[in-house]
Parts: C-alpha cells; sequence; structure tokens
C-alpha cells in the first residue's frame, strides 16, 4: 500500500471536489439563496449542497416547455428524502408527515422509495426551513440522504422475527450515526441553529467528503429486501441459535452506469468475509474511509465503491480495510437468499404483536379515487400505538399492533384501500419516481407502471401462467434507483417512450441481467415478452423463473463478471 | 420632419439625382412615399447626424474587425457548455475575442446582428431541441425569423447514435440558418457520446476559416436601413390607424393562475410608425360575433337590414361589430333607449340615476338588450349606441429591441353571465378572437408625460403590479439598448410567484447582466397576509429615500382607484419617515418631484 501511485487516481479534480471543498463543510451560500426572492431555485453550487441536506432541486417537467413560452421559469421546487434508518418511522411522525403534504406539498403525497425512506415532492422554496423545522420537531432529519456520503441506512423489514429485527434495526441507525457528517450546517441552515465559533471536523469523510454516493445495509438472510448487490456496503445477519452474532461483509455493490459509457456497469457486491458485532461499526468506517481515500474524484462517473475494487483489487481494497479497522475477516458465514418481496397481509411477530404488510403501488401514498390510501394511513395513524415501517420494496408496514387492535386497523386498513387484491406479478413489479419531477428522467416508469404491469399479466394469462410472476422493474434513467439492474426485466429510460430492455436476472437479485434490445418502444418490449414468455410456458422446468429460463435456453447469456461480460 | 425641407429640388441635388429619385418613387402611394422618406432620413442619420446630403451610394467603408464571434450552446447537460467554453479560449488564444452565451439568456432577435455564430446544441430525447434552446430554434423556424444574408455560422452537434433522431436538433439549425441565407463557415459536425476529438478538431477548423475572415482588413456593408426615431412621423394615427398583424398571443400567466394575462406582438412592418417607451398603442376590435347574434336575437332585428352610421350606409351586423360600443355600459343607451321606444320599464330605471348606475356597472349591452327586449328599429339601435372607441395599451417593448413590432401586456377580461361568456372588447379580441397572423388596426398615442430621463446615468425606480408592468418592460429595453449606467429599481406585485410573476425570465437575465439593480416583490397571495407593492416601498423606504435624493426618477404605472393611491401615500410616508418631514412638508416635495418631471404616472 506504500505506492500510492496506483490508489489514487491523478488529474484535474471533477467540479463537485471544488463545490464541496469550497463549501465550507456544506453551508455554501444556501442562506444567501434562500433570500432571493426572483427565482424559485438555488443556484449552481448550492444546487448541488442541498442534497448533502437531503433535497433535490427539482420541477415539474411536464409544463417546462409551457411555462418557457411563458417567460416564467421552470416551477422549480424541490424534493426531500428523510432520513430514516430502516424504514421505521412513528404514528406521531406520521401524523406530522401527512399533514406537511397536505399543507406545502404541490403533489400531496407521501412517496414510499427503494431507499426505505419517504419523499415530499414538490416544497416551493420558500417552505423550505418550514419543513426541516417541522420534521425537527418530531425528531426526523433528512441530512445525508442524497449526495456525496453515506445515506440512509437500509434494514430487512420481515416482521416475523421481531426481536430479530429490533437487534437488526438497532445496528441499522447506530451505522447511520457513526457515517453521518459532523458539521452543523444542517442545524444553523435549516433549524436557526446557533452558529457556534468553533471548526467543524468530519474525521471520517473528511472536507470533501466522499467522491461519490454511499449506500448501506443491514439484511436479514433468507431474505433480501435490500438488495444487497445495489449497495456498496451490506452487513448479512448472522445468527446462531436465534440469536444475532454477526455479520458477513459484502462490499460494492451498485447498479448506476451512464449511457454509452461501457467504462460503467452495474456491479454485484464482493464477500469480504465474516465480522463479529463489535468490530461493525470500525469496519464500516474503514471501508468508508478506504474509498474516501482511494475513490476516484477526477472522474464522477467512476468514483463509487465498486470502481475502486475493480481499480485497486478486491484484495487489495479488504486488506487496507483490515489494516484501517485493526480487524480481521475471518471466512464467511453461510447463508442464503431465497428472495426479496415482502410478506403481504398480517404476521404474528414472537412478541405476540400483530403486523400487517400493505401493497402500496410505487410507493405513492396518495388519495385516490375508491382507493384513500393517505386517509386510511392516517387514520390508522391516529389509533395505533405501535410505529410504521417503509420496506426497500416501497411498501409500508403497520408494526407492532397489539390484538385488541388489530381487527379496528384492519377495517381501517380494508376500508382505505390498504390491502388490495392484486396478482404476485403486480407485487414483484418496480418503479422509481421518474417524470415528472426527477430531473434525470429520461423515460417515463412510475406512471408507465401500473398499465405496463397489467399487459404483462395478460400476457402471464394469455401462455398459461397466470400465478406465475417475473421480477419487473422499470426506472427511469441509468443511475438505476429502480433497481432494474436486478431484475428478472428490467427497463431502463433511454429516451420518451424508449428503453434499453434487460433480461436474465434471478429472483434472489443475485445476477446482473444483460442488455437484450436497446432503445426500443413499450409496444416492441411487450411483444418481445410475449414471445419470450410463450417460450417460458413451454420450455420451463420445473419451478424455473423467467430470469433462469432465458439464460439457459440461450435467449440472453448470463452476466458472471459484470466489468467483463455486462457489454461482452 | 423638419430634415425633409433640406431635401427640396435644387437645393442640394443636382437634376439628374433628382430625376432617378422621381423615378425611383413613382408608383408609390403616400403612406409609402411617408415610410420613405423616414427611410431616407434614417440613411443620412446614419452617415452623420447633421448630415444635409444624401448619401449616393448604399455602401460604406468599414474598418476591421468585420465582425466579431458568438459561440452559443444549448444543452440539458453541461457538455454544450464546456466545448463553449474550450472554445473561447482557444479563440483567444487566436487572437478572436469571443462571447459565450447559453441558448437560454440568448435573445432571438440577437441573432441578426451577428456576424460569425459557432452553435453546440445537443438534442434531446425524440430529436426536440433541449429545453434551453427551444426558443432560438422556435424562432429560427418561424415566419418571425428574420434573413440572415450576412451571418456565418458553425454547429457541431452533441448527440448519441444509437438514438433515432441522432443530432436531430444540431440539424434544424444547420438548415434553418442556411433557408435565412447564412453562409456555413464549414460543414456541420455530428459528435457521437466519445466527442472530444472531434469536437476539437470542428473548433480548430471553424477557427482557421473565422481567422481569415475577421482578420480581413476592408470590407463593403450594405448600410443597415435603420431609420432614426426621431426623423419619422407616422401618416397613421387615430382616425387612419394602421393595419398590424398580430403575430404572439401568449398566455403568460401559469396555468393554475387566477388571472389570464397575455403578452402580444404586433408587426407594424412597412408602416415608418415609430414610437417611444412610455408610449400607448391604440388597437381598435371587432366586437364578438356571438354577443352581435344575442342582441340581434333579443331585439328580434334583421342582421341584414340596412343602417347608416356618421354618413355611411352598412347592414346592421357590421353596425353592431365595427361600429357600436357594446362591452361598456352607458346611460346614454338607456335614455336613447327610452325615448324613442317610450318604453315604461325602462323609463323607471332611467328616473333613479342611482340605481341605473349600480344596475349599468356589472352588465354589457347584450345583458341590459336580454333585461329589456323592447321594440325598436335597427336604426333606433345603432343610434343608442355610442361609437365603439379604440382602447388604449401601454407599450411594452422598445424600439431599440424589437424594431418594427409593438408588444403589448394585455389581461384578458372573461366572465360567464346569464350562461354565456363575455369578454372585455379589446382584450377578448387580442387574445381569444384574433388568430395570429391576421390584421389589427392600431397607432401610437404618445405620452410624453411618462419618458425615461433624458440623462441615462439617472437612476429609475418603477413601480408597476399587474400588467402596470408593460411601459417598464419597454424602459428596460431601452436602457438596455443606450447602455445606460443609471440604476433601475424594480417593484412588481401580483397574487403568486409560480403563477403570476409577468416576464420572469427577462427579469432575472437583467439582473444577471446587471441592468436591474433591484428588485423588490410583492405577491400577495403567498402568506397569509396580504403584501402589495407599496408595503415593499415602505419596508425599502430608507432606501427609496436615498434615490430620491441622489435624483432618481419614480414611476408607477397600473390600477389608478387603488394602487396608484397606495404608492403614493408611501411616498409620502418615506419623506416623513426618512426625510423628517411634516405631512406638509413631504406633500410638497411629492409636488416638487412631480414639477421636476421625476414623479410620473400611468395609471389606468
Amino acid at each position: 500500500m506504500s505506492d500510492n501511485k496506483n490508489l489514487i487516481v491523478e488529474g484535474k479534480l471533477a467540479v463537485n471536489e471544488r463545490i464541496k471543498g469550497e463549501s465550507n463543510f456544506l453551508r455554501g451560500t444556501i442562506t444567501k439563496d434562500l433570500g432571493d426572492d426572483l427565482t424559485g431555485g438555488f443556484t449552481s453550487d448550492n444546487f448541488q449542497l442541498i442534497r448533502f441536506h437531503g433535497m433535490y432541486q427539482q420541477d415539474d417537467r411536464d409544463i417546462r416547455p409551457e411555462r418557457l413560452k411563458q417567460k416564467l421559469e421552470p416551477l422549480h421546487n424541490v424534493m426531500l428524502r428523510a432520513r430514516l434508518p430502516g424504514g421505521v418511522i412513528t404514528s406521531k411522525q406520521w401524523l406530522a408527515i401527512d399533514k406537511f403534504a397536505d399543507d406545502y406539498t404541490s403533489y400531496g403525497s407521501i412517496r414510499l422509495t427503494t431507499r426505505q425512506t419517504f419523499q415530499f415532492h414538490g416544497v416551493l422554496k420558500p417552505h423550505i426551513k418550514l419543513m426541516h423545522q417541522t420534521l425537527n420537531a418530531v425528531g426526523i432529519d433528512s441530512i445525508a440522504t442524497a449526495g456525496d456520503v453515506n445515506r440512509n441506512v437500509l434494514c430487512t423489514s420481515n416482521p416475523e422475527v421481531s426481536h430479530f429485527h429490533q437487534e437488526a434495526y438497532q445496528w441499522a441507525i447506530k451505522i447511520s450515526e457513526h457515517l453521518l457528517p459532523k458539521t452543523r450546517a444542517y442545524a444553523e441552515v435549516w433549524l436557526d441553529g446557533e452558529k457556534v465559533e468553533t471548526t467543524d471536523e468530519e474525521p471520517i469523510l473528511g472536507s470533501n467528503y466522499l467522491p461519490r454516493k454511499f449506500k448501506t445495509t443491514v439484511v436479514i438472510p433468507p431474505q433480501n429486501d435490500v438488495d444487497v448487490h445495489a449497495n456498496d456496503l451490506n452487513f448479512v445477519a448472522i445468527q446462531d441459535n436465534g440469536k444475532l452474532i454477526g455479520f458477513n461483509v459484502l462490499v460494492g455493490g451498485g447498479l448506476a452506469m451512464t449511457h454509452g459509457d461501457h467504462t460503467t456497469f452495474p456491479r454485484k457486491a464482493d464477500n469480504f468475509g465474516f465480522i463479529g458485532l463489535d468490530d461493525t461499526l470500525a469496519i464500516a468506517e474503514a471501508v468508508v474511509k478506504t474509498q474516501r481515500d482511494w475513490g476516484n474524484r477526477v472522474n464522477r462517473k467512476n468514483a463509487k465503491t465498486k470502481y475502486t475494487l475493480e481499480r485497486v483489487g478486491v484484495d487489495v481494497f479488504k486488506a487496507e480495510v483490515e489494516k484501517r479497522a485493526d480487524v480481521m475477516f475471518s471466512e464467511p458465514k453461510p447463508f442464503e437468499f431465497t428472495g426479496r418481496g415482502d410478506r403481504y397481509g398480517w404476521v404474528e411477530g414472537v412478541d405476540g404483536l400483530h403486523h400487517l404488510t400493505c401493497f402500496i403501488e410505487n410507493g405513492r401514498i396518495l388519495d385516490y379515487p375508491g382507493k384513500t390510501l393517505k386517509s386510511g394511513c392516517k387514520a390508522i395513524a391516529e389509533i395505533h400505538p405501535g410505529e410504521f415501517r417503509m420496506t426497500a420494496n416501497q411498501n409500508l408496514v403497520i408494526a407492532g399492533v397489539p390484538g385488541e387492535l388489530k381487527a379496528k386497523v384492519e377495517a381501517l386498513a380494508l376500508a382505505n384501500g390498504l390491502m388490495p387484491q392484486v396478482s404476485q406479478q403486480r407485487k414483484d413489479s418496480m418503479a422509481c419516481v421518474s417524470l415528472p419531477t426527477c430531473p434525470l428522467a429520461m423515460a417515463e416508469a412510475e406512471r408507465y407502471l401500473p398499465d405496463a404491469v397489467t399487459e404483462i399479466e395478460s400476457l402471464l394469462a394469455k401462455h398459461g401462467l397466470a400465478d406465475e410472476s417475473i421480477i419487473y422493474r422499470i426506472t427511469g434513467c441509468p443511475n438505476g434507483c429502480g433497481r432494474a439492474m436486478l431484475a428478472e426485466v428490467g427497463l431502463v429510460g433511454k429516451g420518451p417512450g424508449k428503453y434499453n430492455l434487460h433480461l436474465g436476472g434471478n429472483r434472489a437479485g443475485t445476477r446482473i441481467p444483460k442488455m437484450y434490445k436497446e432503445n426500443i418502444t413499450d409496444v416492441e418490449i411487450m411483444a418481445i415478452l410475449d414471445e419470450l414468455i410463450g417460450q417460458w410456458a413451454s420450455g420451463r422446468q420445473a419451478n424455473e423463473g423467467f430470469g433462469d429460463f432465458v439464460i439457459r435456453s440461450g435467449v440472453i447469456a448470463e452476466v458472471i463478471d459484470s466489468a467483463k461480460d455486462f457489454y461482452a | 420632419m423638419s430634415n425633409q425641407q433640406n431635401f427640396g429640388p435644387g437645393s442640394v441635388v443636382d437634376p439628374n439625382q433628382l430625376n432617378q429619385i422621381t423615378q425611383a418613387i413613382a408608383g408609390l402611394n403616400a403612406s409609402q412615399l411617408t415610410w420613405v422618406s423616414g427611410f431616407v432620413a434614417g440613411l443620412a442619420a446614419a452617415q452623420d447626424p447633421n448630415a444635409v446630403n444624401i448619401a449616393s451610394s448604399a455602401t460604406t467603408s468599414v474598418a476591421e474587425p468585420a465582425g466579431s464571434l458568438t459561440i452559443i450552446y444549448g444543452s440539458q447537460t453541461g457538455n454544450a457548455k464546456g466545448i463553449a467554453t474550450a472554445y473561447q479560449a482557444k479563440a483567444s488564444e487566436a487572437g478572436i475575442s469571443a462571447k459565450v452565451v447559453s441558448m437560454a439568456d440568448y435573445k432571438p432577435r440577437q441573432i441578426k446582428n451577428e456576424t460569425h455564430v459557432a452553435i453546440v446544441v445537443s438534442t434531446h430525447g425524440e430529436g426536440e431541441a433541449p429545453d434551453d434552446a427551444v426558443e432560438l430554434h422556435e424562432f429560427l423556424g418561424s415566419k418571425k425569423a428574420p434573413k440572415l444574408p450576412n451571418l456565418k455560422y458553425a454547429v457541431l452537434g452533441l448527440g448519441d447514435t444509437s438514438y433515432e433522431f441522432f443530432c436531430q436538433t444540431a440539424k434544424d439549425f444547420d438548415t434553418r440558418l442556411a433557408t435565412l441565407g447564412a453562409t456555413a463557415i464549414v460543414e456541420r459536425v455530428d459528435c457521437d457520446v466519445d466527442y472530444d476529438s472531434v469536437a476539437a478538431q470542428w473548433q480548430d477548423d471553424v477557427l482557421a476559416k473565422i481567422k481569415d475572415d475577421l482578420t480581413a482588413k476592408t470590407t463593403h456593408v450594405p448600410v443597415a436601413p435603420a431609420a432614426n426615431s426621431a426623423t419619422v412621423a407616422s401618416i397613421y394615427n387615430k382616425k387612419s390607424p394602421f393595419a398590424g398583424t398580430l403575430l404572439t398571443s401568449q398566455k403568460i400567466t401559469g396555468r393554475d393562475s387566477i388571472k389570464d394575462i397575455r403578452h402580444i406582438e404586433i408587426s407594424l412592418e412597412d408602416s415608418g410608425i415609430q414610437y417611444q417607451a412610455g408610449d400607448a398603442l391604440g388597437v381598435y376590435f371587432l366586437n364578438d360575433d356571438t354577443i352581435v347574434k344575442r342582441i340581434l336575437g333579443a331585439y328580434n332585428l334583421n342582421e341584414d337590414e340596412m343602417v347608416t352610421v356618421g354618413e355611411e350606409s352598412m347592414t346592421l351586423a357590421t353596425a353592431l361589430t365595427e361600429k357600436c360600443e357594446l362591452t361598456l355600459s352607458y346611460p346614454t343607451f338607456i335614455k336613447a333607449l327610452a325615448e324613442s321606444t317610450g318604453d315604461k320599464a325602462l323609463s323607471t330605471l332611467l328616473a333613479d340615476k342611482a340605481a341605473l348606475r349600480e344596475y349599468l356597472v356589472p352588465r354589457q349591452i347584450v345583458d341590459i338588450a336580454i333585461d329589456y327586449p323592447v321594440k325598436l328599429t335597427s336604426q333606433q339601435l345603432v343610434d343608442a349606441c355610442r361609437p365603439l372607441t379604440a382602447r388604449l395599451y401601454s407599450i411594452a417593448s422598445s424600439q431599440t429591441e424589437v424594431e418594427d413590432e409593438v408588444h403589448l401586456t394585455v389581461a384578458l377580461v372573461e366572465y360567464e353571465e346569464h350562461g354565456f361568456v363575455h369578454q372585455g372588447g379589446a382584450s377578448g379580441y387580442l387574445a381569444k378572437r384574433l388568430e395570429e397572423g391576421a390584421s389589427v388596426k392600431v397607432y401610437v398615442e404618445s405620452n410624453d408625460n411618462f419618458r425615461l430621463p433624458s440623462d441615462p446615468n439617472t437612476p429609475v425606480i418603477m413601480v408597476g403590479p399587474g400588467t402596470g408592468i408593460a411601459p417598464f418592460r419597454a424602459f428596460m429595453q431601452e436602457r438596455d439598448a443606450q447602455e445606460a449606467a443609471g440604476k433601475n429599481w424594480l417593484f412588481f406585485g401580483n397574487p403568486s410567484f409560480t403563477q403570476d410573476f409577468l416576464y420572469q425570465t427577462e427579469w432575472q437575465s437583467y439582473v444577471k447582466s446587471g441592468l436591474l439593480s433591484k428588485v423588490s416583490l410583492a405577491f400577495s397571495r403567498d402568506q397569509a397576509e396580504k403584501i402589495y407593492v407599496q408595503h415593499r416601498l415602505i419596508e425599502q423606504g430608507a432606501e427609496v429615500y436615498e434615490w430620491l435624493q441622489a435624483g432618481a426618477h419614480f414611476y408607477v404605472c397600473g390600477d389608478a382607484n387603488h394602487m396608484a393611491k397606495d404608492v403614493e401615500q408611501a411616498l409620502l410616508n418615506i419623506y416623513q419617515t426618512h426625510g423628517k418631514q411634516s405631512a406638509d412638508e413631504a406633500k410638497q416635495s411629492l409636488l416638487a418631484l412631480r414639477k421636476a418631471k421625476r414623479y410620473q404616472k400611468d395609471v389606468y
């Protein structure tokens, strides 16, 4: 490790490095921008910096051309992504966010996301501080849920093993807190916190923070609901006789790529080995610090942990982590992932409390005609003493319901459309937010998904597979929030109405699908799926999933080492 | 007009020249002749402001540099900007100073003043222009686009060959510029995802050619036929309006606005009409067909019956559409009807003045016809109507910017009553009933009581909430063209920031360029308590007072009944608070300000 030349990419630093470096620990001139009433947006540097505070500047892209003609700027607003390690939120907190969504967001919704948290969409600049103060009053913040930092830490939301979940969840909180930025910028800028005359320090993240986003999970096998291979750092819970004894540590997953740039690709995480519980935070810190120092700060497209591993080698990276943490990884403990979906409906935990998992299409909690999801959640929050858990599949668990309230909660859930009768296919389908709010979106995702699923349902029925399902995911751009790069059928937005079609992931989320056709329309995609589902129906082996079938039958090649074969 | 006297035959032109001139203008009608006189005077002024001689040739010699390079970029990502900026540096190394501008900040009309343009543009989705480029892209493809025979251009497209419409926007720019008569410096280059080396090569190629162009010693270029504004008087006036062309009727309030405010552009091409910032435009309109039909129906009259208006004979329908005031209501209409028909109910209504007034306020003539469908003749109806008059709108443009166009900011009056839609006369006409491309009769109403300071260094404070913003758009265009050094402070208000910030993007670019020093905004419905411009004036009182002490001119445009009075009260308040004046002294200060023509109002 003495030869730093190979470990650090030399060259002109990426623009974001200047922005971070000059930001005075993420303050920038955000406060000045808040006072500028000529625009609803932020200036370019602050546009980047507010992400570290959990917000993205967005606008309603549907009406962007119309407003340009009206000589009005785009309808700038911010999206806020809260920090909720493990997706856990209390009823009291729920009521507060429900009200804020009504009063101050243009879309009026609470959007559950694949990062196991919620987003507000459409908050105007004059209401941003109020939003943070409202959240702060109920103990929620949005620190580091975006930007080049360790983001919201995910945790399997399996409700059956409550005590085990509780332990894992506590680790998710500890890791999140440990890796959080220490700057007082958030408190000063948004909460009118006192300006303390001390120099900020970032002992873990450094004054330039990380080279790129960094994502962490705590996962309880056999569930892989958090999709470990989409994350930089994963702690796989290992138990012995029902007791958590430590973690296997998986490093370097990630799905983002850039269209047309073959130096970017989705990549699965590598198993570094097993550690005991006491070493958890030290290892987390060492992985982050190694990536902090070795990650590519010249080219942001190659800045994530996965590329650092490819460049320096997994062994070199792992040895550095061991050295920095002063912990040696032992042999990985055996574990297996069997699936990723949520268990819908009621389950009783070992503690005797009841948990209701509700299917929320697209994670969008809003009142629809005949489906008053938002009112339903609010009504439940008003009587429910427990908590809600957002899942990494964008669903909602009403957790810890005492026996005497179960009937009441169920009645409310039924009356408000929170327990819909939907097909397995719909449950196994997912989309990111995309248009009209996401500035990166290239094609529809959330708004297209419901109809797309209906079409796939009819294709399955047509080929006599109505009870089967395919892990089907749409993501509006190659950054991949919709995790299409771990689907059996994955669509990646390429342009309006056009997608790259990927095939060949598996149900457990341990295989990356390969591109089958580039830049094709929804109609072309359905025609291809019609053909392939037909082949699957006639040629499948017992219980063979669609993704396994297309590989075995040679429709598509298997991606084994994506650095080498994803584009091959 | 005084210049014309100097062109008298026998004094400055010889008989041969006079002959040539006479031949050239043979067959022109009166208005064309007037236009020519202005055109020629403009030529003279362009050559020498004190000219008594007329140029014998339409070309003149100009020294180098024969142009300049403007690099215009448009893209969703930063790639085009990066190339544009790098290109500027390269050009600079080659000794050519180039300007880099985003298409988002580029005024499309500026293109005709360019000599050399390099365009770097990406393509969005299915071959559409990226958001920043939409305006320029559309403009160059529209009928508004000017001919560009003197423009040399180069286009670099950024794209991705995996898309069907690879570099479509770049291709569009290329063809559109060529169609307008511009000359390509080099062939267009379309780059794929990996654009670095291709883009660099293109930069070098263009630069090599441009360098030749820009280092040419002397060239002959035609004199721009820009008429000097002061020298031309138009033959068009209230009695004899010009038939302009409606170019644009664009709603400029957002889709969720409670208001419908339009930006109107009218072409005055070939009219020779000149106006100044601060002037108003008189607009004649035709009444709404459907309203005319309802009136005919209510009185049970035949639209083809002939009537006399003044000395003209025409059908009743024509008279009602073109000659009668139908969208206002007035007591004389009731009076004339009561007298000519002897109708009792109308006489009763007429007797109580207060009740009559109250009755008339919310009504148009059609509503009266429906309420009192008396029996009357066509001629009686026409005689009862006031003659239709033009509506005056404060002009929202400066000819230094828009040349032969005139812009207005028009609030559409439209509401439903008695189960059908009522519109304002001119606003409904301009905003809804008249199609783009159709003709509209207009004339300029000069307003010498609303003028920018003659000294460009004098600061100005402009208070223009709602459509009161219009003349200040003209002021800023004018001051921008003058490169006036005086500071400019705009106060604007309307119901909501996101929906009603009229001309928001233009003010933003004026702030960016430094032309607008300050903008103070009052959006009344964006918070619990209503905030109006007068509140912002008082909040900023100390600085307003400072500006006034420094000689600032203070302008107010918009609603006369409430806003202008509240603003005046705010001004008095400022003199008292910050000038430590008594109420009387403050009044005197304001009077002095008005006498010095530093407090000007255009209120309605």
